[in-house]
């Protein structure tokens, strides 16, 4: 029973961690139609940019900014000088992302070597929770709580506030929006500073967990995939639920057939894709 | 809608150049690296059926030469089996594969076939890279020795290099026969105009399903040619990178033509391994020059350049580019 108990919880945990990346992966994508593979490496390089932070003397939660703070101002320079010129080529900026990934994550080998870092935990935030006899780390319980947090937030965001309106009227019909005066140009430049952000600070809250190390990227990229085809393009809602399921399927698979894990990811994406191709919560084939 | 043209002439020289290749260049080295330049020209030219000719563009085309290698080499090495019957299994099941992919894959279109050929792809690398009991995990897989078919010693070099060639004969033929098969046009009506096909009673599902099993079949018959070059396979074999630097194949020899994906994959293979020899950062440099093509040659590096040499050239001609299939440039749905 403790076993399902404590594996539960890190699925839920390891689950925050790929709705951090999938969410704005899954804005990106529902909003803009553009498939961002270097989100993956956002994600490996906001790490790498915490870690130095911290060895630099920073306090933990100081380097999560930072971290989110310079991703989110590459993906802006990206969006803004790269993808931009390509509007309207969907094929061409995915190409250019993949390449920008490749670029990225032989960098980080270059910069910080080929050898995994572990990433130090906030101190605060060290030790175990106990309850009878069950004990699981503290941060772990406030990764899930972060991931809560921003999914009650980003909610928040898309369904109350007008900025939300303006990004769910872009998401339906985009030359529509455009055509009632919205600054879509402006909404796509927020919502991928949104996405990259998020990306980048979900890497450096991602570190004391998965430790920072190369191909990351690669396998966290896959994952939020995986989420984005079984949730549904562009849902909140699908985003969350399926890095909840995902997380979970990963992380029981891991502890009962850990040669496996990989292999069972293929079961969702293939009943999802049979059943119901829009993904759980899509409203539009993706 | 352009039917492969070869020039009779220049296509004979060709010939007689790839065939007296082992007499020209005496290095072991070289005959090497045109034998791993012939197994890529399969893989790319079976790629570009998906992404030049039927307008899906694939990013897990690994699978199929990673799969089969692994299965190879599993099988013989490590199963008992012999190379024939090996062989054959592991195209036989890597077909199976690209059946099973295909499905799933073509739930969708367009961008949503990128990401689930790309999903699927990697799903199979973290696959070979965890499942170390059976595949070797990081270590990969190996053990396998050249077979001798009809008494022909494969170790050799050069002969290796005839046994690649006559397995990329093949391949055009087969391939060229398919494209122009009422099949293969029909492919290329979905790629163009896939509603107009449907609303004529063409099964655009069917007719994209066929096409992505053979193009998966002559993945696996480059994997299995793989596995015998290397004698050894690894995950990274089956890596998005493998699949990017295919991909890259295809874009940079122009796509759905018969000729460029053979001259990318030379382009490719000779460029991985003369800059591998002076620096380590070849990934670098595949994103570069993904971003460049992307950027100011959209129709592929071989015709771009083309035409870059030309409006250098004081003549002022016609532009040509315009009539070259762009893999970036969606055609309107």
């Amino acid at each position: 029973m403790n076993f399902w108990i404590i594996q539960g919880l890190n699925g839920l945990a390891f689950g925050s961690l790929l709705f951090i990346l999938a969410s704005g992966f899954s804005l990106i994508f529902g909003l803009m139609r553009i498939v961002n593979l270097s989100h993956g490496a956002y994600f490996m390089l906001g790490a790498y940019v915490g870690l130095s932070a911290i060895g630099a003397g920073v306090n933990f939660w100081i380097a999560i900014l930072i971290g989110g703070g310079a991703i989110s101002i590459l993906g802006i320079l990206i969006e803004r000088f790269i993808l931009r010129r390509l509007n309207g080529q969907p094929l061409a900026q995915v190409l250019v992302t993949l390449g920008i990934a490749f670029i990225i994550a032989d960098t980080c080998v270059w910069i910080w070597t080929g050898d995994p870092r572990p990433l130090p935990m906030p101190r605060e935030l060290a030790g175990a929770f106990r309850v009878s006899n069950l004990a699981f780390p503290i941060y772990r319980l406030f990764v899930i709580g972060v991931a809560f947090a921003l999914a009650a937030a980003l909610w928040f965001l898309l369904e109350r506030s007008r900025l939300g309106a303006m990004i769910r009227a872009g998401v339906d019909d985009l030359a529509m929006a455009r055509a009632m005066g919205i600054r879509t140009s402006l909404l796509f430049s927020a919502v991928f500073c949104l996405g990259s952000a998020l990306a980048g600070a979900g890497g450096v809250l991602a570190g004391p967990i998965l430790s920072v190390y190369p191909g990351l990227d690669s396998d966290m990229l896959p994952l939020a995939l995986v989420v984005v085809i079984l949730g549904g393009v562009g849902s909140l809602l699908g985003a969350f639920v399926g890095s909840l399921i995902i997380g979970f399927i990963y992380s029981y698979g891991q502890a009962l057939f850990p040669d496996l894990a990989y292999v069972i990811l293929f079961l969702p994406m293939v009943l999802v894709l049979t059943l119901r191709p829009t993904g759980l919560f899509g409203r539009q084939a993706i | 809608m352009r039917a492969p043209s070869f020039n009779l002439l220049s296509s004979l020289t060709a010939i007689a150049a790839l065939l007296a290749l082992p007499w020209l260049v005496t290095s072991d080295y070289y005959v090497n690296i045109a034998s791993q330049v012939v197994i890529a020209a399969i893989l790319a030219l079976s790629l570009n059926l998906l992404i030049g000719f039927g307008g899906m563009i694939s990013l897990g085309h690994a699978a199929y030469l990673g799969v089969a290698a692994y299965l190879s080499i599993y099988l013989t090495a490590h199963a008992g089996f012999g190379h024939l019957a090996g062989a054959l299994i592991a195209i036989g099941a890597t077909t199976g594969l690209a059946m099973l992919f295909g499905y799933l894959a073509l739930r969708a279109s367009g961008l949503g076939f990128l990401m689930i050929t790309l999903a699927l792809g990697q799903i199979l690398w973290g696959v070979a890279y965890r499942w170390a009991s059976l595949t070797g995990g990081d270590n990969g897989l190996g053990g396998l020795k050249r077979p001798h078919p009809f008494g022909f010693n494969l170790m050799d070099p050069a002969v290796f290099y005839y046994f690649a060639l006559a397995f990329l004969g093949i391949a055009l033929w087969c391939i060229a026969r398919f494209v122009q098969s009422a099949l293969g046009q029909s492919l290329q009506g979905t790629r163009d105009q896939p509603r107009r096909m449907r609303a004529l009673g063409y099964n655009v599902w069917l007719i994209q399903w066929l096409s992505f099993v053979f193009a998966g079949f002559w993945g696996a018959v480059a994997g299995l040619l793989y596995a015998y070059y290397h004698q050894f396979v690894s995950p990274q074999t089956l890596h998005l990178t493998t699949s990017a630097e295919t991909l890259l194949m295809v874009i940079a020899g122009g796509s759905g033509t018969l000729l460029g994906p053979m001259v990318g994959a030379a382009l490719v293979v000779i460029l991985k391994n003369v800059v591998s020899a002076y620096i380590t950062r070849w990934l670098i440099l595949l994103g570069v020059i993904f971003v460049v093509i992307v950027l100011f040659m959209p129709e592929g590096l071989v015709p771009g350049i083309t035409r870059w040499v030309r409006s250098l050239s004081s003549r002022p001609r016609a532009d040509k580019a315009a009539d070259t299939p762009s893999v970036v440039k969606e055609p309107a749905q």
